[in-house]
């Protein structure tokens, strides 16, 4: 049960993610003053790929609820940095960023720090 | 080496700053509300849980959580998701921080450890270029 619990967070997150930083660079460059977050707010009900990573998002948390209720938080907060690695590769692949040495080896020694701070 | 302008990099320097300010002023508040609920609340009972959202301090914490998703998609427009991962990890130390000073929450060694390597892992990451969709090289 729990393997199914940490393969739904994780895939749930990367995807929300994933669909989320698709729909924003299609969007264009967004601002954090209130007219620009009230935009943003009405661009979710318009943009069905948002629509979409907010569902996976609510997903994402019902599966960590679930998950820290049948393990220990020290099992789930590493499990779910798995979703770090999965959302770095999908990146590459699916919204082709370039990803050089330097954010590679940044992205991997904060996965070591979480699965610290979670064991 | 094409970099961009320095007042985009200052742009998402400060939505930066503000997402990881709203997410710990959030998880912050909601589990200061949490924990200074006046009913213990069975983790089985939802209505407990629907009760606690009531909580000032519950709604403030969730409130700034919704802020702080909204400030990520901002966040997300301007900068790709491979930078965004690593530099927002740097809330884990914040939240470290705020639970031992606010909070009195017991830290390990083996968790300062590992806020010490997020930080060092998200100073790293945060020196590349936050856009680099299009072609742009390190």
């Amino acid at each position: 049960m729990k393997w199914i619990l940490v393969v739904t967070m994780v895939a749930a997150t990367a995807l929300s993610d994933l669909l989320q930083s698709y729909e924003m660079k299609n969007a264009g460059k967004q601002s954090v003053r209130p007219r620009g977050l009230m935009r943003l707010l009405m661009m979710i009900f318009q943009r069905r790929f948002l629509l979409l990573s907010i569902a996976c998002m609510a997903i994402s948390f019902f599966s960590f609820m679930a998950l820290v209720r049948v393990e220990a938080l020290s099992f789930a907060v590493p499990a779910s940095a798995a979703s770090f690695v999965l959302e770095t590769l999908l990146a590459k692949v699916v919204l082709r960023e370039h990803i050089g040495a330097r954010r590679a080896a940044g992205a991997l020694i904060v996965l070591c720090g979480v699965v610290l701070v979670g064991g | 080496m094409t970099g961009p302008k320095p007042g985009t990099a200052l742009r998402v320097a400060a939505v930066l700053f503000l997402f990881i300010a709203c997410k710990a002023a959030g998880n912050l508040s909601l589990a200061w509300g949490m924990k200074h609920f006046p009913q213990s609340i069975p983790a089985a009972n939802p209505v407990s849980y629907i009760r606690a959202i009531f909580n000032p301090f519950v709604a403030l914490g969730i409130l700034a959580l919704v802020l702080a998703v909204l400030i990520r998609m901002v966040l997300l427009s301007h900068a790709d998701l491979s930078y965004v991962l690593p530099v927002t990890a740097i809330g884990y130390v914040v939240a470290a921080f705020l639970g031992k000073t606010f909070l009195h929450e017991a830290v390990s060694g083996q968790r300062w450890f590992g806020t010490a390597l997020i930080f060092v892992g998200a100073a790293i990451a945060g020196t590349t270029l936050h856009s680099k969709t299009g072609g742009q090289t390190e």
